[in-house]
């Protein structure tokens, strides 16, 4: 029988690697999620624990893929304890995904919110002028710095890492970094995920030099797909209309950057 | 003349035959305006509690391999009270609240807390198969069936619905006991209570093991019963289950609905599912010529 994208499908864990001592990234052969576009997720089940929207991860290996996950509540501990040859759900892709324009381009991410921006480190031409800017609380959280170097070995780029403390890279918040990037810089189009403020901020300090500006967001899900609701942000749904939206969109958005729903349903302050 | 696509429901007017059914999308305003921007000729909220539940953990919905969804929600919702606030500033959307509880105080309660928002009916959940001590096991009880709607309609002077399914006891009792209790309208039915297994993990997907099943493959069962209910008693009739497309709409008018709700159809077609079923329902009244819904109601019990 065809593959029901919407039904999980088992993948085996090949690989795990510690990337730091919170995240990890496990990899798995699939048909489909090796191709998916940057931006998109998957839903991924965790047999007795839960299930989680996940960006998905390249990988270097042809026909894989993985996902990055930090240890935090108990349904991403849960999966970020899958042990190589442990098995998990995958449902997806789903949602839209970054518009790739060429030039000069700013990549923003904090955390786990890296992983789409890996992705799209693929799909960038070999003319553009790449800056890529990850946040990380210290040193022991940086990851994905030498990947990013890597990744634009063929490109004219630029890696600057910023943690809040300032053990490594540059000290400070990844959006002070951004407002002076942009106001220093011309960009031609500025991406951006991970935690929500740093979202909203980025998106504000784009939008407001009429720069492209777009962000992936994250909510709680339950679907994938559109039926639920848990997602909703305003009248948008994270998984169906998103999870990439323009800054433009997002500038109107009442919600963003202020409020998301609980499990129950209820708007709570960020 | 084009034809009217407007319906009634004993005494719910809609401007458009196809609503969205509970459980799905019901928990922003600003999504319900969407909504109804999309054609949708109402919108049916979550079933709502006394209190706010946060439902199941996940896997909660996802697609089963033969075509249709299997879901376990658990009936999340932020509570009545928080959201009877959340929908006060509406006037444009008909907005119908679905309810759940467990006793005829729970409803009662619940109503008073609408007092302040435009409600064009209150439809009693009396269906869900998989949550304990609400849902289908109210709806297998003729006697707190009769209990709740008795209750209802004293509570409110909008019209009532009631939701059925199909449970362990007859659901015609459910039905000819609500009609007795004075229910208002009738939708038919609810998902109908599955589970989904995994063979490589062998266990149930849902963490909540059983499930409802929704969408096409329980749209015949969906129309039987509208075809029963509309044979045997004089009540109007939402069918509901499997509609997603303008042929489904139309079957469930030829057995005896007035009107019907989607919701898997969404997530399989997203939200341009309303307007391509109302301009589809539109074509065929032309070619039919057919000027009101009402003239299809039930015209397939007349071969």
């Amino acid at each position: 029988m065809q593959r029901n994208l919407n039904h999980p499908t088992i993948v085996t864990i090949e690989k795990v690697i510690d990337e730091t001592p919170t995240v990890r990234t496990l990899v798995f052969s699939d048909e489909i999620m090796p191709n998916v576009l940057p931006g998109q997720f998957a839903m991924v089940w965790i047999p007795g624990v839960n299930e989680l929207p996940m960006s998905v991860m390249i990988s270097k290996e042809s026909g894989k893929a993985a996902f990055t996950v930090r240890k935090h509540g108990p349904s991403s501990t849960g999966l970020f304890n899958v042990p190589v040859g442990g098995q998990i759900g995958i449902r997806g892709p789903y949602g839209n995904s970054f518009d790739v324009k060429e030039g000069k381009l700013l990549l923003v991410g904090g955390g786990t919110g890296l992983v789409p921006m890996m992705r799209l480190l693929t799909f960038v031409k070999p003319t553009d002028d790449v800056t890529v800017l990850m946040g990380a609380k210290s040193k022991d959280e940086v990851f994905f710095e030498a990947l990013s170097n890597e990744l634009l070995a063929n490109n004219p780029h630029r890696v600057i890492v910023s943690t809040d403390d300032g053990s490594y890279g540059e000290k400070g918040f990844v959006t002070d970094m951004v407002e002076k990037l942009v106001s220093e810089n011309h960009f031609d189009a500025v991406y951006v995920c991970g935690p929500e403020i740093m979202m909203y901020k980025t998106v504000q300090s784009a939008h407001s030099r009429n720069i492209f500006v777009q962000a992936s967001l994250e909510r709680m899900m339950k679907c994938g797909v559109g039926i639920c609701g848990s997602c909703c942000v305003g009248e948008d749904l994270v998984c169906r209309d998103g999870t990439v939206f323009d800054g433009e969109h997002l500038s109107t958005n009442k919600e963003f950057g202020h409020l998301h729903r609980n499990k129950a349903g209820i708007l709570e302050n960020y | 003349m084009e034809p009217s696509i407007a319906t009634s429901i004993g005494k719910i007017q809609l401007d458009k035959p196809v609503m969205l059914a509970s459980g799905i999308l019901g928990i922003s305003l600003d999504v319900f305006n969407r909504l109804y921007a999309s054609g949708a000729g109402a919108v049916v909220t979550k079933s709502l509690s006394t209190a706010p539940w946060e439902g199941y953990p996940n896997p909660t919905i996802f697609s089963v391999k033969g075509g249709g969804w299997i879901n376990a929600v658990g009936l999340s919702n932020p509570g009545a009270s928080n959201f009877a606030k959340m929908i006060e500033p509406n006037q444009d959307v008909p907005i119908i609240v679905s309810l759940v509880g467990s006793v005829p105080e729970d409803f009662e309660s619940m109503i008073k807390e609408f007092e302040n928002c435009k409600v064009k009916a209150y439809e009693l959940n009396l269906s869900c198969p998989h949550v304990a001590k609400v849902g289908l096991e109210v709806g297998d009880d003729p006697g707190l069936v009769k209990e709740i709607v008795s209750t209802v309609k004293k509570s409110t002077s909008a019209p009532v619905i009631a939701k059925v399914g199909l449970g362990t006891s007859n659901y015609l009792n459910t039905v000819s006991t609500a009609i007795d209790s004075g229910i208002d309208a009738i939708t038919a039915i609810n998902t109908v209570r599955a589970i989904a297994i995994d063979v490589e993990t062998q266990r149930p997907i849902l963490s909540n093991k059983f499930g409802g099943l929704s969408g096409t493959p329980i749209k015949p069962i969906a129309l039987r019963c509208v075809y029963e209910i509309s044979s045997q008693y004089d009540v109007p009739i939402i069918g509901c289950g499997g509609v997603s497309s303008w042929e489904d709409a139309i079957e469930f008018f030829l057995a005896g609905a007035s009107a019907v709700q989607l919701g898997s159809a969404i997530g399989d077609n997203w939200v341009g599912v309303f307007d391509e079923i109302n301009k589809g329902i539109t074509q065929y009244m032309e070619r039919k010529g057919h000027s009101t819904i009402k003239e299809m109601v039930g015209l397939a019990k007349k071969s």
